[in-house]
């Protein structure tokens, strides 16, 4: 039998409340010792903690009996919603870790449980990771739409199209003996499937990918020295990130500072000036840093000369619009300091974020989830160009492979360490 | 009479025959129970070995020197390869064989090997001790000791005929002998069911008008089932082909309140893939017209065997079926056909070796285990003497897993998956089937047999010299050649500048055959077997290295193991369904759990992370 685990699933204290979960099947004995009765099951109701060493009173909670198997992790659990304070909470702790059959959570145990009880798919747990760490609105949708298995749905929808494929395939090789499996017309039908499937699967590949919702979209600011790109980037993230001076060259490295804008996560990098000699070699690196900064941007911000542009994407900015005179200028005029332009700013932002993202009612894929749509577009592909049926079979097999890994039943053990190695306690 | 055996194999159909004598050959002194001897080797249906999936497992018993291929050879008459026209790893080897002389090539197979003694007699019970099997007692008081027996019993337990309204038990003699066995089997624990299976009315060859109808010939070239088969010798006959019509659909309808598979009086499931006519008009009413092929069953034998309508109708019914169609209008019925439901045990009672995981001693081996057709049977009857030798002397037994062979996959389904319908090989049901060819059994499985020790000196000798061979045209197939290089002797190759082996360059379309020979000469001078054999492994490779690293990661789960007594009960969150086929099939992997149906990736999670738990 399993051990019996404990966590404080709430935020860090001190807090207005702390929420810790019990998992296991010494949930009920736990409860009843620190209670001193077991509340009525699903039924919240208020209690006296007191520790069953002494008998020492810890805390007045909330208290919440769960049997399994219906609950979260399948298991038998239960909850106390203790006040939140740091000695309160740890009180309560260590009552529970000094009971026979009961310790600490390790980090994502309770999920794990959760997963290896089949009360949740692996694409689920991976959108719950993402909703537990989801700051701005567009993150939260976007999990919950994979927590609640919309992705998985669409791949069991996927699975049942290429077992139909393949079921036609195989009748075509196995009972070819066979007047009533017709071959030509079979063929034909499989090839339809298979690109309209392959259509479907694309698609999904098409959209954009979690990444970028979880970690912003990249704006990089760039353009030749002093030309306020630090300003307007201490004006967009809203504080002083980044040091700002009228010594050209101030900012020598790259300044990545993570800020959201109506909702959306963006992540700012401002970056050396660039200037044709380099002062020192401490500067060459930082204009190097920044080149490599700019190519790898979603949205790049240009504040130097508009008719040199880097990119041919790159959005030309005419900067510091209250003492410079941009007449003929092309680019959008802002100033950071009065704050001319800036609105226009953020709804350009805005909407070129909008196409990177998962529009509403979206969910995104992971890399891992990319990977797998990844290699079952390929197969698809493969098996629509066979002419040999055998190998078109073959392709298809792969392709339900290809499935297999992205619900995770191939190499289970591998994907399961990665997947909680870096996951919360507790939740 | 001796009555001490290290092996005791009962049944002499075909799962018994291999059964007797791959134990024999692994050193066994080993005894053949059978009714009447004059039946061992018998074909009870139809008269064809080989096929689609079923070819491949003839050639696979071959190359683990088993009977059923030479003896096919002995007994052609008519030699075809199914589907020619696609890819080699799914053609099928098929012959019609002669009756009589295949019995004969079987019994004379068996007569001549040494340490197989056959007994007639009839089983009553088998002999235990401590839950172990110590022997077999027969109807006449004698008591045979061994310390393994081998079920090769066919349809014996609780069969029943059907055809119209009559009906017949078993259809033989001796009742109280199968129906004790089968007591002591249920009380063993060993869950049973029913499965039916049916067969097509015999035809009087001389009363079909065989000018009037379509004929399909032999095949012209000159392969053989087995290797060791230097030719075809007897004179190859031609079948004909004929087809059901509206008429014959009309008869069938009129008649189906008749059928026993309609009034309920039929409870086994049929196979799905081989339906009674019956069930083909009623779920495919709208065809007009199903292929029938008419079978010659020997060269001085009048029946004819017409493949495709097999049925329990009654025999009124039976011949105006027969007459409605074109080049039967004067057919005669020899022998009506009829339908057969018999009990057979739930194979995932048995361990990979076909063993009753229940009674040490004990192995299973064709149509008790739910399997249908010759070619599975003797199959299974292979491995299962093979692996009662193996228990008699305290030997590994030879595990064949779904990368070796059909055989394995065969197995591996049974054990796991049990049958809900009577089990056939089919290519489909191979994922590795690209390197399970027919024509590569040899290569895959007599080194196997070897290593088990029951392969005999000719096969021996006759691998050893072929490997010497392709070890040499291996040598010169590696020889690299760059693309300039090979467009100078003539092949229109894509000049990407990249050096190829021969083996590599195989595969593209512009070298061909021709080219290959002349810079590969040991090839060209290979016997035909080798060379299209290095010709297919040439041209899959791409696809086999990819399969390599999937049997791998398989190899590597089923290293994974889950101990016999594991408590499946105790991981929550596996549904009832899921812990009765787990605790039904008993997986002995990880990989073989993931392989039962219906176990879900996160119920798989779940068993790994218990067994890891259990392991700390």
């Amino acid at each position: 039998m399993a051990d019996t685990i404990f966590a404080l699933s709430s935020g860090a204290p001190p807090a207005g409340i702390g929420v810790i979960r019990i998992s296991g099947g010494d949930a009920a004995t736990a409860l009843s010792a620190l209670a001193g009765r077991l509340p009525e099951p699903r039924r919240a109701s208020l209690a006296l903690l007191s520790d069953p060493s002494d008998g020492a009173p810890l805390d007045r909670a909330l208290l919440l009996w769960l049997p399994g198997p219906g609950t979260a992790t399948g298991e038998d659990m239960g909850e106390l919603h203790c006040h939140g304070g740091r000695a309160v909470v740890a009180a309560v702790e260590r009552a529970l870790g000094r009971m026979a059959g009961l310790r600490r959570a390790e980090p994502g145990e309770f999920t794990r449980r959760a997963l290896a009880n089949g009360r949740m798919d692996l694409n689920a747990v991976e959108g719950l990771a993402d909703l537990l760490a989801a700051e701005t609105e567009q993150q939260r949708r976007a999990a919950l739409l994979m927590t609640e298995g919309h992705f998985s749905r669409r791949i069991e929808g996927w699975r049942l199209r290429l077992l139909d494929l393949s079921a036609m395939a195989e009748a075509a090789l196995d009972f070819s003996d066979e007047d009533d499996v017709p071959d030509a017309a079979i063929e034909a039908r499989i090839g339809e499937g298979i690109a309209a499937l392959a259509q479907d699967v694309a698609q999904v590949l098409a959209a954009p990918s979690a990444e970028r919702l979880r970690d912003g979209v990249r704006v990089v600011l760039a353009g030749p020295p002093n030309a306020g790109k630090s300003t307007l980037l201490n004006a967009l993230v809203g504080r002083d990130a980044a040091i700002v001076s009228d010594v050209a060259g101030t900012t020598r490295d790259r300044i990545e500072v993570p800020a959201a804008l109506g909702g959306v996560a963006f992540l700012f990098t401002d970056t050396a000036g660039l200037r044709a000699e380099a002062g020192d070699a401490v500067e060459a690196i930082g204009m190097d840093r920044a080149r490599a900064a700019m190519d790898a941007a979603d949205i790049l911000l240009w504040l130097g000369d508009p008719d040199a542009l880097p990119r041919e994407d790159a959005v030309p900015i005419a900067a510091q619009s209250d003492r410079m005179d941009h007449r003929g200028h092309p680019g959008l005029k802002l100033s950071a300091l009065s704050g001319e332009g800036m609105d226009a700013l953020a709804r350009l932002l805005l909407e070129k974020a909008a196409a990177l993202l998962p529009r509403e009612g979206d969910y995104a894929l992971h890399a891992r989830q990319r990977q797998g749509v990844t290699a079952l577009l390929r197969y698809l592909g493969q098996a629509g160009r066979q002419a040999d049926l055998l190998m078109l079979a073959e392709d298809l097999r792969q392709a339900r492979r290809a499935i297999d890994t992205l619900t995770g039943q191939a190499g289970t053990e591998d994907m399961l360490d990665r997947l909680f190695a870096g996951f919360c306690i507790g939740k | 009479m001796h009555t001490s055996y290290d092996v005791i194999v009962v049944g002499g159909g075909h799962a018994g025959c291999e059964a007797a004598a791959a134990a024999a050959r692994k050193g066994a002194a080993v005894a053949l129970l059978t009714f009447d001897r004059n039946t061992v080797g018998a074909m009870s249906c139809n008269p064809a070995i080989g096929g689609l999936g079923k070819g491949h497992l003839v050639r696979e018993v071959d190359a683990l020197d088993g009977l059923i291929a030479r003896a096919a050879d002995a007994a052609a008459i008519h030699y075809r390869m199914l589907n020619s026209s696609k890819g080699s790893a799914v053609q099928g080897p098929r012959v019609q064989a002669d009756r009589k002389r295949y019995k004969g090539a079987i019994q004379a197979m068996l007569a001549q090997q040494s340490g197989l003694t056959l007994l007639e007699g009839e089983a009553v019970a088998l002999a235990t001790e401590h839950g172990r099997v110590t022997g077999l007692i027969l109807a006449d008081g004698t008591a045979l000791t061994g310390r393994a027996v081998v079920l090769a019993t066919g349809t014996f337990l609780g069969g029943r005929l059907f055809r119209g309204e009559e009906r017949n038990e078993g259809g033989r003699t001796g009742e109280r002998a199968a129906t004790a066995l089968g007591h002591q089997l249920r009380d063993l624990g060993l869950p049973i069911a029913r499965l039916k299976t049916g067969t097509p009315p015999r035809l009087d060859g001389r009363t079909i008008d065989w000018g009037a109808l379509e004929e399909q010939p032999s095949d012209s070239r000159n392969w053989t089932m087995s290797p060791l088969s230097s030719t075809r010798v007897l004179p190859q006959l031609a079948c004909a082909i004929t087809r059901t019509n509206e008429a014959t659909h009309q008869i069938i309808r009129e008649g189906l309140g008749r059928s026993p598979l309609f009034s309920g009086a039929i409870e086994g499931r049929g196979p799905r893939y081989c339906p009674s006519i019956e069930d083909k008009i009623l779920r495919f009413g709208d065809r007009d017209g199903h292929q029938i092929f008419l079978e010659p069953e020997g060269l001085d034998d009048r029946l004819v065997y017409p493949n495709g309508i097999s049925t329990s109708l009654p025999t009124d019914v039976q011949q105006a079926m027969v007459r409605s169609m074109h080049g039967l209008d004067k057919a005669e019925i020899v022998v009506p056909g009829y339908a057969v439901e018999y009990d057979h045990i739930d194979p995932r009672a048995l361990d990979s070796s076909l063993a009753v995981r229940a009674m040490p001693g004990l192995f299973c081996a064709g149509q008790i285990n739910g399997t249908t057709g010759y070619e599975e049977a003797a199959a299974q009857g292979l491995v299962a003497g093979v692996n009662a030798a193996a228990h008699a002397r305290d030997e590994m037994p030879m595990i064949l897993d779904r990368a070796s062979s059909y055989i394995g996959v065969m197995i591996d389904d049974l054990v796991l998956q049990g049958v809900t319908e009577p089990y056939r090989m089919l290519t489909a049901r191979a994922e590795y089937r690209l390197r399970l060819r027919a024509d590569n059994a040899e290569t895959r499985l007599v080194p196997i047999g070897l290593e088990h020790g029951f392969v005999g000196e000719e096969r021996r000798r006759r691998y050893a010299a072929r490997q010497d061979r392709r070890g040499l045209i291996d040598a010169e197939l590696r020889r690299c050649m760059t693309a300039s290089e090979m467009a100078r002797v003539g092949a229109a190759v894509r000049q990407d500048g990249a050096r190829r082996s021969l083996f590599d360059w195989a595969r593209f379309p512009e070298v061909g055959r021709a080219l290959l020979f002349d810079l590969a000469p040991s090839l060209r001078d290979a016997p035909e077997d080798l060379r299209d054999e290095i010709w297919e492994d040439a041209h899959y490779a791409p696809y086999l290295e990819r399969q390599d690293a999937e049997i791998a990661d398989l190899r590597r789960n089923e290293r994974v193991t889950i101990p016999a007594a594991f408590d499946y009960r105790c991981i929550g969150g596996l549904s009832a369904e899921m812990i009765e086929r787990l605790e039904g099939a008993r997986p002995d992997s990880l990989a073989a759990a993931g392989r039962v149906r219906g176990i879900t990736p996160a119920a798989l999670a779940a068993i790994l992370v218990h067994l890891r738990r259990e392991a700390a």
